[in-house]
């Protein structure tokens, strides 16, 4: 298990280091070979994910799929942003809420936290085990359920496939 | 036609910038303001970057663009969720017309609601 994890390492830290030197100059090959091999072997049991779901097409597929909406929410959350910022009143009503998830890894809540960040009005604040606390800034509902569905939106059922 | 396409990825990011830059000058507290600049900024660096990517293409430059639009991406929203931790729990005050803060109720804490404008 761990060896698997210290070559899935390996693997990937040369893939960025050919992205960023992007060259086939055989010195710099054999250079970044050496030095990603130091790193596998220092680090690669701390690789987050299990190296087996990396081989599984299904789970890249989805990776795809949560692409473009994560990207189309973050372009709604910078106009939300923009119209709040430009409108002449303070239009804020903010609070600190919790709402929980379903995700059991760390790598896929990690994520999740990060999607709930970038997305409009609302910003991570403290992960405890499976309860998230959510600094929004238009508090609309009291309810925790409907607030959970409001804010995690799409994106748990997506790293789900994903991660789990 | 690319390169026209790459200045206006880059001009969309400066604006971005800009506007996250007047929500920190204008919202009342501190955690206001790191919602805007967090989201401003996370959008207008990666615009900035895909757009040097598009004027170079697939040279040395541009790819180290694209890897750093991702890096952006997983690095920002965490700096901004460990700023806004530790302002919760060093006890940073709320702005003072907060709806509720179950984070310090919780944490069995005094309330920290009642920030002024500053």
């Amino acid at each position: 298990m761990k060896t698997a994890r210290a070559v899935a390492y390996w693997v990937g830290a040369m893939a960025i280091w050919m992205l960023l030197t992007w060259t086939m100059n055989p010195a710099t090959l054999v250079a970044g070979a050496v030095m990603s091999l130091i790193a596998a072997l220092w680090f690669g049991r701390e690789l987050p994910v299990q190296p087996v779901k990396l081989l599984n097409p299904v789970r890249w597929f989805w990776l795809l799929v949560y692409v473009p909406v994560f990207a189309w929410a973050c372009l709604k959350a910078n106009v939300d942003v923009a119209m709040r910022v430009l409108s002449p009143g303070l239009v804020l009503r903010p609070g600190i809420i919790k709402i929980r998830t379903s995700l059991k890894s760390d790598i896929a809540r990690t994520f999740l936290a990060n999607s709930i960040t970038l997305t409009p009005g609302t910003m991570t604040v403290e992960i405890k085990d499976d309860v998230l606390y959510i600094h929004w800034i238009d508090v609309r509902t009291d309810d925790p359920e409907v607030a959970g569905r409001m804010i995690k939106g799409p994106f748990e059922k997506l790293l789900a496939r994903i991660f789990e | 036609m690319i390169d026209t396409l790459g200045w206006v990825f880059i001009v969309g990011g400066v604006l971005f910038n800009v506007l996250g830059c007047l929500g920190m000058v204008r919202f009342p507290d501190v955690y206001n303001r790191m919602q805007s600049t967090t989201k401003s900024v996370t959008l207008g660096a990666c615009g900035i970057l895909f757009g040097i990517f598009l004027i170079n293409g697939f040279t040395a430059l541009g790819i180290k663009a694209l890897v750093c639009v991702l890096f952006v991406l997983i690095n920002l929203p965490v700096a901004s969720h460990a700023l806004s931790r530790g302002s919760l729990i060093f006890g940073i005050k709320l702005w003072k017309k907060t709806i509720k803060d179950e984070f310090t109720q919780d944490r069995g804490g005094t309330s920290i609601i009642g920030g002024e404008d500053e």
